[in-house]
């Protein structure tokens, strides 16, 4: 029952959206369909604590505890985001820099982005998982050219080509991996690309095709995780799209393509008995943290700064899912997690700043503390919390990716290390003017929505010091599950 | 050797006419034709899932005979026609390298190719297994068309071709994917075309061109 309205309402959303988004209560409208989303969730995480494991609608779609949490994440991000969105796109409305008929697309097409992404994480089918991914790629296409400026078409096209070819080979892995399903699960065709089926029989199912399979999902779902060297997009589309939707590309969207790439993983290792994907998971996730740490000294726009910042932190998770083990895997999901609330928040804040002073450009954003201390604090403190400063979460995360690393990879540790430093110096040494220096810009009449980047960060704050109990016996769950040599 | 039956035989010639198509598609430059080569191509692949569906009594396969009709024979390429004339794009420029080099890159794609697909043909079961190594060229191949090509319309003809190479491999190795993940491809590729129009007359408004040159501004500062 949760779980129909955990689907049913961003769906119907969605339509309702396309058919009155354009009026003047569309953004309260839009908030509150995701915080039914975000109830619906919440519903269903209490199940699942009261009852465990779900199957659903003939084992369409589950909920194990690698998912579940980041169900909610998903929709409390997405709730949070619309929250954020409502004042925001009202004063992008003011502004003239959109129409009433873009906002009514807007509109529309968050609600069936949230959808597409449920339904990723909660299908059972591993096609459907492909449908579903693709599904939030084009969703989110036209979201990002909504402002029409020649950057912003530009990138939305680099977005859906790039995107589409990446998907595309993770279709033929999707149909190599169903190739070798069919040979021990037998042709009836439903249950054979069933992750739950897969994941039972994984230990006979053929290695060859199933390596070979891995790398065309890992190289597909990773144009969406935005691993060197196929994270071209990423940055773009974070840049010229509206900020709330750069919160949750780099917040959910990422996520979710990592969620694919873990699921992939676990059945291919299972099949291989051998620790080649998780050298490969590695081998992208050091690359990206490598190339985005460098990356991050060259840039002048603050949106495309945090973005590389994005593909830093993936390639963190992505390595510590390739080290594997309990330990790695748990530090990966709290990463995740944590990753996901504190970009969001640094988004809303640095929308807000773009807002204020009317440019993305670093150098002429200043003093952000004299125009408005609640936007320079919250920027600064989600800046502190990303560079993995205790007490927040990422610190936490980090430290055990980094300790791990250490026993496991000692010069993969020293690498890590060395990159993150450059990465803090170059996003605090950015940031820190910004926050502190001499005003540019001047007071506007409209307050900012402050609300969503402090919830965020306290709750980022609250895991780096506590973790629920419930939700350490998920990651420990997941952890072994996600298992890895 | 033993002799094939008819309708393997068939399907044979099928397999050959998707590489034969697709290699056309790589070498032409005129748009329209581009257009009428990728209808062709679904044409073809039609025609194949038809024989295979007759062959095998699998009753999915008839109906993933009647979408690949409706979506890549009938309306795709009408929706592509349609788009071709309203925004009036009907030649490439030249392309990145030349015909020849191009041609002799793709021949040696489709032996990688063939090597590709080996352990896979090794493997599978179906009567049609021989064509995988077609199906992976085929996939490739479009890639080609898309990575030398400078117009909108021609990567998006490519990435069609690409996702007929991928139906095509699916057909061979296991008979097809079961039907609710080919409705949802086809759905997918359905909405990537009319978000594509869409984008298209964006690009058009703001650039008076759909020559991806105006496209290469977003570099890394150097």
């Amino acid at each position: 029952m949760e779980f129909a309205f955990l689907l049913a309402i961003p769906l119907g959303g969605a339509i309702l959206l396309g058919i009155c988004g354009a009026r003047r209560f569309a953004p309260d409208l839009n908030a509150f369909l995701s915080a039914g989303t975000l109830v619906a969730a919440c519903a269903l995480t209490a199940r699942v604590i009261a009852e465990g494991n779900l199957l659903i609608a003939r084992e369409q779609f589950f909920i194990d505890p690698f998912n579940v949490f980041l169900v909610t994440l998903t929709a409390l991000v997405g709730c949070t985001t619309a929250f954020f969105s409502r004042p925001y796109m009202r004063v992008e409305l003011e502004r003239g820099r959109l129409t009433a008929g873009r906002l009514r697309l807007y509109h529309g097409m968050y609600q069936l982005f949230t959808f597409t992404m449920l339904l990723a994480l909660t299908t059972n089918n591993m096609g459907l998982l492909w449908v579903a991914m693709e599904a939030a790629t084009l969703s989110t296409v036209l979201l990002v050219t909504l402002y029409r400026t020649r950057a912003s078409l530009e990138a939305g096209w680099k977005y859906f080509i790039l995107c589409g070819v990446g998907i595309a080979q993770a279709l033929f892995g999707t149909i190599l991996l169903y190739f070798a399903a069919e040979k021990v699960l037998g042709s009836a065709g439903v249950t054979a690309l069933l992750w739950t089926h897969l994941n039972s029989v994984k230990g006979q199912l053929e290695p060859t095709v199933l390596s070979l399979a891995f790398v065309f999902l890992l190289v597909g779902y990773g144009t969406k995780v935005g691993l060197a060297p196929l994270h071209n997009w990423l940055p773009d589309a974070h840049a010229e799209g509206p900020t709330p939707i750069s919160a949750v590309l780099s917040g959910l969207l990422l996520n979710v393509a990592l969620y694919a790439v873990v699921r992939c993983k676990v059945l291919v290792e299972g099949s291989l008995r051998s620790s080649l994907p998780s050298q490969m998971l590695m081998g992208f996730g050091l690359l990206s943290v490598g190339l985005a740490a460098l990356f991050l000294w060259r840039q002048r726009d603050i949106k495309r700064l945090f973005a590389y910042s994005s593909i830093e932190h993936m390639g963190i998770i992505s390595f510590a899912f390739g080290m594997g083990g309990p330990v790695a895997n748990f530090a990966a999901l709290l990463h995740m997690t944590v990753h996901s609330l504190t970009k969001s928040a640094i988004f809303f804040a640095v929308g807000h700043a773009a807002q204020k002073t009317g440019t993305q450009i670093m150098d002429n954003i200043r003093g952000l503390l004299s125009i408005s201390p609640t936007v320079g604090w919250g920027l600064m403190l989600g800046t502190l919390a990303i560079l993995g400063l205790p007490p927040f979460g990422v610190f936490a995360s980090e430290f055990l990716i980094l300790t791990t690393a250490m026993k496991e990879q000692p010069w993969a540790a020293l690498f890590l290390l060395v990159a993150l430093g450059v990465a803090f110096a170059a996003i605090f040494g950015r940031v820190q003017p910004m926050v502190f220096g001499e005003a540019t810009g001047k007071r506007l009449p409209h307050a900012p929505a402050l609300l969503p980047v402090f919830t965020h960060l306290l709750i980022v704050l609250c895991l780096g010091v506590y973790i629920p109990p419930y939700l350490a016996h998920w990651y420990r769950e997941a952890a072994r599950l996600i298992g890895g040599f | 050797m033993a002799q094939l039956s008819w309708d393997l035989q068939l399907l044979n010639v099928c397999a050959a006419l998707l590489l034969l198509l697709a290699f056309a598609m790589l070498s032409q430059r005129r748009i329209v034709t581009l257009v009428n080569l990728l209808a062709l191509q679904g044409a073809v692949l039609c025609v194949a899932t038809l024989l295979l569906a007759w062959r095998t009594g699998e009753p999915h396969l008839y109906f993933s005979a009647l979408l690949t009709l409706g979506l890549k024979v009938i309306f795709l390429p009408w929706l592509l026609r349609r788009l071709i004339r309203q925004l009036e794009v009907y030649w490439d420029t030249e392309p990145m390298m030349n015909i020849a080099g191009t041609m002799l890159i793709g021949l040696m794609i489709v032996i990688f190719a063939f090597g590709l697909a080996q352990p896979i043909s090794a493997l599978a079961s179906t009567a049609t297994r021989s064509s995988i190594g077609v199906a992976v060229a085929v996939i490739l191949l479009a890639f080609l068309t898309m990575i030398t090509r400078r117009k909108a319309m021609s990567q998006i003809v490519g990435f069609l071709s690409m996702e007929n190479g991928l139906f095509f491999a699916a057909m061979s190795a296991t008979y097809g994917m079961p039907m609710v993940v080919e409705l949802g491809v086809a759905l997918d590729v359905l909405v990537a075309m009319l978000v594509l129009g869409v984008f298209f007359f964006q690009i058009r408004e703001r650039f008076e061109s759909l020559d991806l040159h105006h496209l290469e501004s977003l570099k890394e500062e150097k």
